[in-house]
């Protein structure tokens, strides 16, 4: 509702709209006037999303669409734009975490991951782009990772395509700049959702959805490019950065 | 090497994530999460091992806990699904906080039908500790608001309860404590609201007959009655302290529109919290004595009205986060008991005697009448009678015996100890106390269990 004062955004489209972070976001963004298309691969779990958000008193239309396959996102944001008229705000949340082992004995499962969280991202980004450029307005929120900002031996599949993601949206942002569309790059760290779910991670590190959702609107509010949380992942992650390679080489995490 | 130690500390910190709010002994268990109300329970058919539904970790004891076994993490079944403006009933998700509820239901003018001290407690909780609240003597517990809800069991039956389909299991879940199946959503009814605040009176009483007097009078009048006691006054003192009673306040207009408004009337603002648990407990004999003298005195008059936001007048001790944490690495037990009202001014005194007399009250002591609206849970734990509510700092086997103590004067007087803020009572009491155990034990899931259960039931873990 914050965000609805800051910046009056009420049509809302959700790329992955049944990722726990999405839900949190879109919980909080709820109300009366505004109007959501939510975008996701399962009908049953979107329209349990739908419900959610309609009680809170918006508006919902919900497609159900498989990232991967490319060819659907055109006729998705036809749709999309046919029932908003605008966007003015549009997230991207899907994504998958891979089996790093996996991937490494599988290179169709290699390449299958770096599709999903990364290719597809970016095709459908090129296409929301051409769309929302000409409204002279209205922000792109993406959610990358922590993982983007350096290759870890134990997930450098899953954090290359995040990495790719993270570099077109800097070029991106740079590009839509002069037509008046922002976009945020969200970096979350560990977050408690059915994605990390069996990962034994450190209780401290793990936030909640709830929390990453409400630095994510406060990050909108004030048109933030990169947004790193919980915040203190922006510590993390420059520490780990400045590890010289031939030492990070030698860690394993 | 530092990282090595940080490390260590850190996982061990993560073992501590589900734990009971009175956090006396760490659990050994494993958690799993559940997402989506129509999947089926994370349960390993062959692992033999016993499960039980976590909500948010408000009860105090060890009906929350399921030590050696696997907790079924319901927080983030957090949906809503209908509201129902005109008739005020809403359709959640078990693992919504009433908090959220409280939040969407306020500004469409209604409010929780009963809310226990905390707001920070999940729908399916609330059933399954069959929560009461100030207004007992008007609205009962938790459960008699309950229009239906869905029982998802083990074996992956799905049953919807209500008082009329499946009514025994309606029953046995109410106040069931997790252990008939897992509550994926709830329906209940909802109390029309003019505005969010409450006209509060507070008043100073100066011993127990007093307390009763005032008890039965303002539950004619009032809707939300308690009493903060000062526990450690004795003699013609004992059982002083502060009356609070208050109603809905009514108006259409808010007043919290108009330009005068007061600071009690806004919703406090910053949540303070205790960041970190010191190394020892911050409440000890010396503090408390001065703090529950001073708390007596915070009033100047006798009698003070005031409108208040219902944040203030509910849930005064969710501003500070975590102060549970202010007992220290070893925790504190909750003693609630209820006595009945044939032999509740005598089993009061003797049991309040006994606290001061042992120096080991607590700094929050509240004492209420309960009214008579039975609720249909089998074990559900008010009667008509007087509860009486202390914190214990945990000093080991000295607490311990002074509980046994206390649940002897329960026991006498024909009363009983609340599970959810129970951590220590023993089988034979607590089999004593709910005669109908033992019927809702029938209708217990065989996967599920609890170190509350293992331990009054004799249920072998």
């Amino acid at each position: 509702m914050t965000l609805i004062q800051a910046s009056a955004a009420k049509n809302i489209v959700i790329f992955g709209a049944s990722s726990a972070i999405a839900m949190a976001c879109a919980r909080r963004w709820a109300g009366e006037d505004v109007h959501f298309f939510l975008v996701g691969r399962r009908q049953d779990r979107l329209t349990q999303v739908a419900e959610d958000l309609s009680t809170l008193g918006a508006s919902v239309h919900c497609a159900v669409c498989d990232f991967s396959n490319l060819d659907e996102h055109e006729n998705t944001l036809d749709a999309c734009m046919a029932a908003l008229g605008r966007i003015d705000l549009a997230l991207l949340a899907w994504g998958s975490l891979p089996d790093q082992e996996a991937c490494e004995g599988d290179s169709t499962l290699a390449a299958e991951a770096f599709h999903s969280n990364g290719l597809a991202v970016v095709a459908l980004l090129s296409s929301l782009a051409r769309r929302m450029a000409p409204q002279a307005s209205g922000t792109i929120a993406v959610i990358s990772s922590v993982a983007g900002d350096r290759g870890r031996a134990s997930n450098y599949v899953y954090g290359a395509a995040k990495a790719a993601v993270s570099t077109f949206c800097s070029g991106l942002r740079a590009r839509l700049r002069r037509s008046g569309v922002h976009l945020l790059l969200i970096k979350p760290g560990f977050v408690a959702t059915p994605m990390t779910q069996g990962l034994s991670l450190p209780a401290l590190l793990v936030a909640t959805p709830e929390t990453v959702a409400s630095d994510i609107t406060r990050a909108l509010k004030k048109s933030r490019n990169t947004l790193y949380t919980p915040w203190f992942w922006r510590v993390i992650m420059l520490v780990i950065k400045g590890i010289p390679e031939p030492v990070f080489k030698r860690l394993k995490f | 090497m530092p990282a090595a130690c940080c490390c260590g500390w850190l996982l061990r910190v993560s073992s501590q994530r589900y734990q009971s709010w009175g956090r006396v002994e760490p659990p050994t268990q494993a958690a799993r999460a559940l997402y989506w109300r129509d999947e089926p329970l994370p349960i390993d058919a062959a692992d033999g091992a016993s499960y039980l539904p976590f909500g948010n970790g408000r009860s105090y004891g060890d009906v929350c806990l399921n030590d050696g076994g696997t907790l079924l993490d319901c927080r983030h079944l957090n949906r809503l699904i209908h509201f129902d403006a005109e008739q005020g009933t809403l359709r959640c998700e078990a693992g919504v906080l009433l908090a959220d509820i409280l939040r969407f239901v306020t500004e469409r003018g209604w409010f929780v039908p009963v809310s226990p001290g905390t707001q920070y407690v999940t729908v399916g909780g609330a059933i399954a500790n069959d929560v009461h609240g100030k207004n007992h003597h008007r609205a009962g517990t938790f459960g008699q608001h309950l229009r239906c809800f869905e029982l998802l069991r083990s074996d992956g039956q799905r049953l919807l309860c209500s008082a009329t389909d499946n009514s025994d299991f309606f029953r046995a879940t109410i106040g069931g404590l997790g252990l008939t199946g897992v509550i994926t959503w709830a329906e209940f009814s909802l109390r029309a609201i003019d505005n969010v605040f409450i006209d509060q009176e507070s008043i100073r009483y100066s011993d127990l007959n007093e307390f009763f007097a005032l008890a039965r009078e303002s539950d004619q009048h009032f809707e939300h009655t308690v009493a903060w006691i000062d526990c450690l006054a004795t003699g013609a003192q004992l059982g002083r302290g502060l009356f609070m009673r208050g109603n809905h306040s009514s108006g259409e207009n808010p007043p919290h529109q108009s330009p005068q408004k007061s600071p009690r009337q806004l919703p406090p603002r910053r949540r303070l919290a205790l960041p970190f648990t010191p190394p020892f407990a911050l409440v000890n004999g010396p503090g408390l004595k001065l703090f529950n003298a001073l708390y007596y005195r915070r009033q100047r008059s006798a009698q003070v009205h005031s409108r208040v936001h219902y944040q203030r007048f509910f849930y005064p001790l969710d501003a500070i986060a975590h102060w549970n944490r202010m007992y220290g690495p070893r925790g504190f037990y909750q003693y609630q008991c209820v006595l009945p009202e044939a032999t509740m001014e005598g089993a009061t005194r003797q049991m309040l005697e006994r606290i001061a007399s042992a120096g080991a009250g607590s700094f929050l002591a509240t004492l209420k009448l309960f009214g008579n609206r039975p609720s249909p849970g089998l074990l559900s734990f008010p009667m008509p009678g007087a509860t009486l509510a202390l914190d214990f700092p945990n000093q080991g086997d000295k607490t311990l015996r002074l509980l046994d103590a206390l649940d002897r004067v329960t026991l006498d007087a024909g009363g009983r100890v609340n599970p959810s803020k129970d951590g220590r009572m023993s089988a034979a009491a607590f089999q004593q106390s709910y005669p109908n155990w033992d019927e809702m034990n029938a209708y217990k899931d065989s996967r599920l269990s609890s170190s509350f259960w293992r331990r009054v039931s004799g249920e072998a873990a």
